[in-house]
Parts: C-alpha cells; structure tokens; sequence
C-alpha cells in the first residue's frame, strides 16, 4: 500500500511541470499587481472609468461595491464614474450595475462586433494576459481603426490609450519558410512617444489590470482573510479531536 | 429522557437502529487511512445537498439570467461566494473521495463475495454521481457549460437508428438551450440527489448487514467470543465515530485550502473560459471537460471510430460492476496477494491517472499514441485479472487481524 502511494506521489511530480507549461500560448509579461494595494485600485479604478468604461460595460459590478471595498466616499465613486442618466432623466443611482448606454447593434456596426462585458475579463483570460494586451497595440493601416494588436490580431478595438502610450509599428524580419519567404513579426517600437514614459505607462497599465482582477473576484481579499481564520480553527478542533480518539481507543488493543 | 425514548421506541424502531448501525454494530479494529473516505463521502454528500439548497434560492435557470445570476451570488448575496465555492470544491472533493474509497475496495478485495451488492449500489451511486456532476456543471451556463455538454451529449447520436431522435429528445431541442437547462435543473436538484440517497442507504444496509471488510480481508464474524461478539470488532459507535470525527477536520482542513485560496483549482475545478458567458456562435478553442471525467474521456478519444470510441468508454466504466466475478481469486486482501495483483492493481492506478491527463491536452500524435496505450493497460486490468486470478499463488492469510 505504501509503495501505492508512492507511486501516486512519483507521477504527480512527474505530471505536475508538464500540466504548467502545456497551456502556455503567445509570450505573456508578467503583470505588475498587488490586490491588496488599496491606493493603485484606485488608481485603477479611475483608468477605469477614463478609458474602458464608456464603452465596456462591467454590469455584474455595482458602483457602491467599490466604494465598499476601495474605502473611497459613494460621492468619489460618483464623481468619478457616473456621468449617465436613467430612462426619466434622473442620475444613474451608485447602487445600480456598472452598464453602459451603447448598445451591440451600435458596437457592431462601430467595431464590427460587441462590446465585451469586462467584469470577469480577468477571470476568463487571466492578469497577464489582459497586461500584455493592453502594451501591444501597434499601428496598422489595413485595419478599420488603424490599429492592431499582437496578442489579440485582427482585434475589433482601437488603441485608445494611444495618448499615454505613444504610437507602436511592427518590425519584420523575412524569414526563409520551405522556400517561400514569409514576414515574421519582430518587435514593436515606439515611434511616436505619448504623454506618459515607457516606465509609467507599465505602472498605469499595472494598476489598471490590478482594478480589473479586483473586478472580476471583489471578495477575493475578504476570502483570502477569511480562509485564514478558518484554518486556525480547524487546527485548534484538531488538536480536540485527536486527544478524543486517543482517550478513547486506549483500551483498544 | 429514558421515557421519552421508551415512549418512540414504542412506536418506532429509534433504539434498535441506534444499536443496529452504531452503537453495536462492530467494526473491524485495524482499519487504516483507507477507511477514512467513506464517512467522508458522506459528509460531502450532505455538503453539497446542504449548500445546493441555497444556491437554489438565488439561481435562476433560464438560458437569459443563469450566468448573470450565479455572479449575482458572487457578489450579491451576502457570502453567496461561500456557499458557491463550497458546492464547486464540493463536486472535486466528492469525486477525490469516491476514486479513493473505490480504490480501497479494490486493495483489499471489498467487492468480493459477500459484499458484492455493496459493491455494486457504490458503482451506481458513482454512476449517478457522474450524471449529476455533469448536470449540474451545464447550470453556470458558461462557455464549457455549454461546449462541454455539447461534446457529450452529441456522444449519444453515435447509437446507431436511434442517435439523433435520442439526443434531440435529451436536449429538449435542436441545440442546447433553454430547456436543456430547465430540465438539467430539475434532474440535478431533485431527481439524481434523490436517486443518490437512495443508492447511500441502500450501500449502508447492505454493509450493516455484512459488515465491514478491512485492511487484512479476514471475516471478523468467524471467531466471536462468548457473548456472540466479534473478538476483532469493535463498537462503530464511540470508537470509529471518533476517529472519523479527525479523519472529518483533517479533510476540512485540505478542502478549506482548496475553497479560499485556490478556489478555481487552477482552471482544472472553475475552468477560465466558464467566465465568459455562453455562446452558441463562438466554439471554445480548446474544450475540456472538468478532471474527474477526463480518464474516461482520453479512452473516448484513443478510438478513432466514434460509435467504438462510445462503447470503449461505456465499457471503461461497465467492466468495473463486474469485479466481483472478474476476480476469482478466494483471497482478499493485496496484502495476501500475489506479486501479479499487485503489479496489475499498480499499473490500472497509473494508468487511470496518466488517462486523466492525456484528456486535457490537445490531440497530437504522440498523445494519441499514448491515449491508446494506456487505454490498452486499462482494459488489460481486467482481462490479466480474470486470468491470473484462478490458480493465483498466495499467501496464507492470518485468522485474526493483525495491526
């Protein structure tokens, strides 16, 4: 039995590195995130409402959660987010979900698709994904909006952080391919700077994948707090329970 | 007190099943860490039932609102992430459990005559187990909800004649939709937990009335002592009701790991894509059903004839109601057994584990290749089992437990 469970052992180390890298498609940077810095949330938060928020919409999200959460006034969350009005022309209340007016008739016709919902953007493509996303918009005349992108191509969104980060074009190289001669994307390069530095864009770029992991999983901090607690506990009944089995399998012999 | 309890006994049977299942029912004294798993099971059983309840009061099962309100739970519902996180790690600790309880069963021979019934209401409760598993993954209504149920509901047009009427009619239309969710909610909250309460009752009773196999496969019954009891049994009830009480918060502990620090299970338990809402115009890329199917799922896929893929993986799963009469051999216990079994037993684990993975990459030769293999290794169980299993050189087995 004992060799059994080495054996169990042996091939889930074995299996383990392999089921890591298996997954693994275009190259991802590392996003530079820390859920529990309240201060780039807020950051985030407002990169947020700045540029993605007027046309995605993050509508499993209400506006007082994050308020709730990023310790900020319901009037900070307003004044930074809400600039809608309801069907009767009344504020958008900050206790409703975060929608947005376009509707995906408008997106289709706009960016030739709809608008994805991002409130569980993060969740579904993971941090990285969404940081190296947003760093790889690069200038490209034969799309619609000018602009592609390396990690998503062909990708119906125009760079519109394009005034923080510059303007990026795609360097090729030909490559020699069974004897015919294919461009091979090398890099990006900035060609035309924009108002923020390489290094301060990645940290703009940083606290706003950050809101959005926050976004996708609010609870995330409080369950992790949680989960803590209830170990230390389960700890403690352990230490009740095992002296109760001993007391009373003493006679067992 | 004691009159109350005369008081019901008189008209209810409250005594004499406290004795009959607890209180005297005797177990053998050398169970082991195997034995761990199936009051666990149990337990989880009563988890999932318990925080599926509340999961009802807020989900709605309607193709427009499902995904929109099980985020609605994730962040509406005061600790509706709790209760949500506890019945998906639910489904994987069932799933741990169960693998773990069977394969106990298999070591130490508990299928074996006079246990078969019991063995055999476990292999239907792990049959139901998988139907409502895999109903209850449809409910979030996400991207695999969705593709995943496509893939294996469309397994059932491969039955020749009846396929397509048969497959239209599980999903109550053309594609899956609105009434396939409807009718996957009903099964999944009221017709399989029932049938699977049941199957745990009717598992129970049968055992009761066999009693406990254990690590030695020797039959405590054979040598009682003057009073009519076993002198290897002990009282279920307070002896094996404590130690599973730490066997309970040990598994408490590894499952609180799971449910609030690694809650998606790295995208093996919550799969990435099910964060996208489902949509029957855009196939997933990659689809994979969730870990506990996917040894069944790599046979399926080893095949290349699908009708044969289908019967392979039925088969996968059929040939194990059978062990009691595949294995021949008296003896019980792997302890006893020869070095055949036990090579036998070691390379089905592996390969049952190795399948497992197979199913979750994408096809390429070399995994196809080895898909095949295993899936022969698996099936070769059996058949070196029935073999072998005749005239099998053992060793002698001991007439009380050993420790």
């Amino acid at each position: 039995m004992k060799k059994i469970i080495a054996l169990f052992m042996a091939a889930a180390v074995v299996l383990t590195p392999v089921m890591a890298t298996a997954s693994s498609g275009a190259h991802l940077y590392k996003a530079p995130i820390d859920i529990n810095d309240k201060e780039s949330l807020k950051r985030g938060a407002k990169a947020f409402a700045d540029y993605c928020y007027s046309c995605h919409a993050a509508s499993f999200m209400r506006f007082n959660r994050i308020a709730k959460d990023l310790d900020m006034s319901e009037q900070d969350v307003r004044d930074m987010m809400i600039h809608t009005r309801g069907k009767k022309g009344d504020p958008t209340k900050v206790g409703e979900l975060m929608q947005v007016s376009m509707t995906s008739d408008y997106a289709k016709k706009a960016f030739g698709t709809a608008v994805p919902d991002l409130s569980l953007a993060a969740r579904a493509r993971g941090a990285d994904w969404v940081y190296t996303y947003l760093r790889s918009f690069y200038v490209d005349p034969y799309r619609p909006t000018g602009f592609n992108n390396t990690v998503f191509p062909d990708v119906g969104m125009p760079n519109v952080l394009w005034s923080l980060q510059g303007l990026q074009e795609a360097k090729y190289t030909t490559v020699d391919h069974d004897g015919v001669e294919v461009e091979h994307l090398e890099g990006l390069e900035l060609v035309q700077p924009g108002k923020l530095s390489h290094v301060e864009y990645d940290m703009f770029l940083g606290d706003l994948t950050n809101f959005m992991v926050y976004l996708a999983e609010p609870v995330q901090v409080e369950r992790r707090h949680l989960g803590w607690k209830v170990l230390l506990f389960l700890v403690v009944l352990f230490g009740f329970a095992y002296a109760l089995k001993k007391e009373y399998w003493k006679d067992v012999h | 007190m004691g009159k109350l309890i005369g008081w019901i006994d008189d008209r209810f049977p409250l005594t004499k099943m406290w004795n009959e299942h607890l209180a005297e029912y005797y177990a053998p004294k050398n169970f082991n860490f195997w034995y761990f798993f199936g009051s666990l099971a149990l337990m989880v059983l009563v988890i999932q039932i318990i925080s599926g309840i509340f999961l009802t009061m807020h989900y709605k099962p309607d193709a427009g609102m499902a995904f929109a309100s099980v985020e609605y739970i994730m962040r509406d519902v005061p600790y509706g992430w709790l209760i949500r996180y506890i019945h998906s790690t639910g489904a994987t600790a069932f799933f741990v459990v169960v693998y773990l309880h069977m394969l106990r069963g298999l070591m130490y021979g508990s299928y074996k005559q006079p246990r078969e019934l019991i063995w055999l209401f476990g292999m239907f409760i792990y049959l139901a187990l998988m139907a409502e598993a895999f109903m209850g993954y449809l409910l979030p209504w996400g991207q695999m909800s969705y593709w995943g149920a496509q893939v294996i509901i469309s397994l059932f047009s491969a039955i020749p004649v009846i396929g397509d009427d048969l497959t239209l009619w599980i999903r109550g239309d053309f594609v899956i939709g609105d009434a396939t969710l409807n009718r996957f909610f009903a099964l999944h909250v009221i017709a399989l937990p029932f049938v699977l309460v049941f199957l745990v009752i009717a598992h129970i009773i049968a055992l009761h009335e066999v009693g406990s196999n254990n690590p030695d496969g020797v039959e405590i019954k054979k040598m009682k002592d003057a009073k009519g009891i076993p002198l290897d049994g002990i009282p279920f009830h307070p002896y094996y009701s404590v130690k599973d009480i730490v066997g309970v918060v040990v598994f408490l502990f590894f499952f609180s790991v799971i449910l609030f620090y690694f809650p998606d299970g790295g995208g093996y338990m919550l799969e990435h894509a099910n964060f996208i809402a489902s949509d029957p115009l855009k196939t997933p890329e990659h689809i994979a059903p969730v870990w506990y199917f996917t040894p069944f799922y790599a046979i399926l896929r080893a095949v290349p004839d699908k009708l044969l893929g289908v019967g392979a993986m039925g088969a996968a799963i059929v040939l194990l109601f059978f062990m009691p009469w595949l294995d021949r051999c008296k003896v019980k216990s792997v302890r006893y057994r020869s070095g055949i079994y036990k090579a036998n037993l070691t390379v089905f684990c592996i390969s049952f584990v190795v399948l497992g993975w197979l199913a979750m990459q994408p096809v390429t030769e070399t995994i196809t290749f080895m898909s095949r293999l295993f899936s022969f290794f698996y099936f070769a169980f059996f058949a070196v089992l029935y073999i072998t299993s005749k005239n099998e050189s053992t060793k002698p087995v001991p007439d009380r437990v050993t420790s």
